[in-house]
């Protein structure tokens, strides 16, 4: 059988999503973004509603994540976007908007927009990237940075008497009146996938339905900022990120 | 307020109230703001009035000046008519999201009703944000529109023509007024409502808008960043171009007494109206006073000075702060004739009297 007899529709059994388009991407490989990116591509055009979707780009790693998913896309002042997506959610009550941010954008510079936009309840989705560090800016320490993890500015590890302690952004959101779900999820392996997409495709069904605010944070690999390979940085992951930021539903308030 | 049931009405307002209502009528999407001290009566207004339950209007008191001017931006990417208020200390922290916006092409109508500086200052008039609101104020090669009401007419009337002017331009646009126009109580006549625009007329009208990809036309993206040096600027020549359109084309002003005026006043705003009452008081003298009050601040009226200084002795510029626009005049005139300066800052204001005595001493 030649390659092309192979290629046939009754004998794909996956693909890319149309979404996804095929500018080549800047993520490092082994990088969480570009699996995160797929997924999200995949859930809007499951659902069919690329056609009433915005997302808000962060300020950091993902920043260029408008080149790869063919929507409609606003790029953010660092750490805003929640105060963007506010606007938008109340501009475009039938859209689905979405933001997505790193821990940086999200639970430092733009803590307070973070907090309030989900303390009101607006309806959009939060998809929140946690590597524990400054990617796009080459390795500095995060709000999520773990202790004791070495960082370019942390360079002996982080302390809490000099550093402070990491910020458990996701169990103040799940601490707010106006999420009605709140979800710790990641990508290292095809289960974890699986449960990832699904994670993904309820709250962006609770965003439409206009539920509150929905965050799903995915516990990701940063492995050249960690300065490890792909595969060490999966395994670093599961043995350090995962005991400071557990996976799992933190609230699901369901209908 | 039933919208139907409203038409063209005169009232007896504040300018703060006025731009309210005239936000209400002139088809705005949206309004973000936090409270500060002399404008509160534009979110307190627009709260009281409730035009959610009428022309489907937002209004969001916001976390901060921060998160308001953002709102602005994601309203105004989506092609909806949005503003803000502030005073002096809010719209220094907004400068973020209005190089953002001038760098996205975003418009959107930003009102600063000025306090005194630096700092927190007072909660007096102050127009010293003159320099930041016509330098453009945040990072980057970029202007914004300034426009300088001097009555409660204009805070009302120039909602409107901001939102005109930021969408034919995609620019933010700024209303430079100060608390003494904000909180005075004047006669005002609110135009009749203009509904606003549906989806469709968005999509129509704003093809760069982000309101999603319906019928499946190519996606849109609004940002203000490139790293490739030689697409930056390429963009940064682009937005000069847009300006020097803006100078040619927009620039407003009004002119009093000018033709045989010895000595020009500029002056815009509150000064103005002062002003207005010192040239009269001069004129009775014998002085020829004649007064120049630019509308738009950027574009400034330059040529129109230029041209005066051809026909007037000498010019005396009148502002509420230490001296910032004295600079353009300065910069306009060229040498060519002397120009003085009287101002009074930190909140406090310039008396009649006082101009008067400057234009007197200057004749002398």
């Amino acid at each position: 059988m030649t390659k092309e007899e192979l290629i046939q529709p009754e004998n794909i059994v996956s693909r890319k999503p149309r979404l996804l388009n095929d500018e080549t991407m800047h993520y490092c490989p082994g990088c969480s973004h570009g699996m995160v990116h797929k997924l999200v591509a995949e859930v809007i055009e499951e659902m069919g509603i690329e056609g009433d979707t915005i997302g808000i780009c962060p300020v950091g790693c993902a920043v260029f994540a408008y080149r790869y998913i063919d929507i409609d896309w606003i790029e953010a002042a660092h750490g805003r976007a929640p105060a963007i997506a506010s606007a938008l959610n109340r501009m475009w009550p039938q859209h689905l908007v979405f933001t997505y941010q790193g821990d940086g954008d999200l639970a430092c510079i733009g803590t307070a927009e973070t907090i309030h936009a989900l303390n009101r309840g607006e309806n959009f989705t939060v998809i929140f990237i946690n590597n524990a560090i400054y990617g796009m800016t080459g390795g500095q320490m995060a709000p999520t940075t773990l202790l004791g993890m070495k960082t370019s500015t942390c360079p002996y590890g982080r302390q809490p008497d000099l550093h402070g302690y990491p910020l458990q952004i996701t169990q103040i959101a799940a601490s707010l009146q106006g999420t009605c779900y709140v979800t710790r999820q990641a990508v290292h392996n095809v289960a974890a996938i699986h449960r990832a997409k699904k994670a993904l495709r309820k709250a962006f069904e609770n965003s439409l339905k206009r539920r509150g605010t929905s965050f799903v944070e995915i516990v990701s690999t940063c492995n050249a900022g960690w300065k490890m390979s792909p595969e060490k940085a999966n395994e670093w992951m599961e043995e350090n990120l995962f005991k400071t930021y557990p996976l799992g539903d933190l609230k699901d308030i369901e209908e | 307020m039933n919208q139907a049931n409203m038409e063209e009405e005169i009232m007896l307002m504040k300018g703060n109230e006025a731009v309210a209502h005239a936000a209400i009528r002139c088809g705005c999407d949206g309004f973000f703001g936090y409270p500060i001290t002399p404008q509160s009566e534009i979110l307190e207004t627009l709260s009281i009035e409730k035009p959610w339950e009428t022309t489907g209007m937002v209004v969001l008191q916001a976390e901060s000046e921060l998160a308001s001017i953002n709102m602005v931006y994601g309203g105004g990417a989506s092609g909806k008519r949005v503003m803000t208020s502030s005073s002096s200390p809010g719209v220094a922290l907004m400068q973020e999201g209005i190089t953002y916006m001038a760098g996205a092409e975003i418009p959107g109508l930003i009102v600063n009703v000025q306090r005194g500086g630096p700092g927190l200052g007072t909660i007096q008039p102050s127009q010293s944000d003159y320099n930041q609101a016509t330098r453009g104020g945040g990072n980057g090669d970029y202007n914004t529109i300034v426009l300088a009401p001097a009555t409660v007419q204009e805070m009302a009337d120039f909602v409107d023509l901001a939102f005109t002017l930021a969408f034919q331009y995609r620019t933010p646009v700024m209303m430079l007024s100060d608390g003494a126009i904000g909180q005075m109580m004047e006669k005002v006549k609110l135009p009749a409502p203009k509904p606003r625009l549906t989806r469709e007329q968005i999509e129509e009208r704003y093809p760069w808008a982000a309101s999603g990809r319906r019928g499946g036309q190519n996606p849109r993206v609004l940002t203000s960043l490139d790293l490739d040096p030689a697409v930056m600027e390429q963009h940064n020549l682009h937005l000069q171009r847009k300006y020097a359109e803006i100078e040619a084309k927009e620039v407003r002003f009004e002119e009093l007494m000018c033709e045989d005026a010895d000595i020009v006043i500029v002056a815009f705003g509150s000064a103005a109206r002062i002003c207005r009452k010192a040239m009269e008081d001069a004129r009775q003298r014998g002085i020829r006073v004649g007064m120049l009050r630019p509308i738009t601040l950027w574009p400034f009226p330059t040529q129109e000075i230029q041209r005066l200084s051809e026909t007037c002795q000498r010019f005396l510029c009148v502002e509420i702060n230490a001296g910032q626009m004295l600079y353009d005049i300065r910069q306009a005139v060229n040498g060519k004739r002397p120009v003085d300066f009287y101002g009074r800052c930190g909140g406090m204001m310039p008396t009649p009297e006082e101009v008067l005595t400057c234009l007197t001493n200057i004749k002398d």
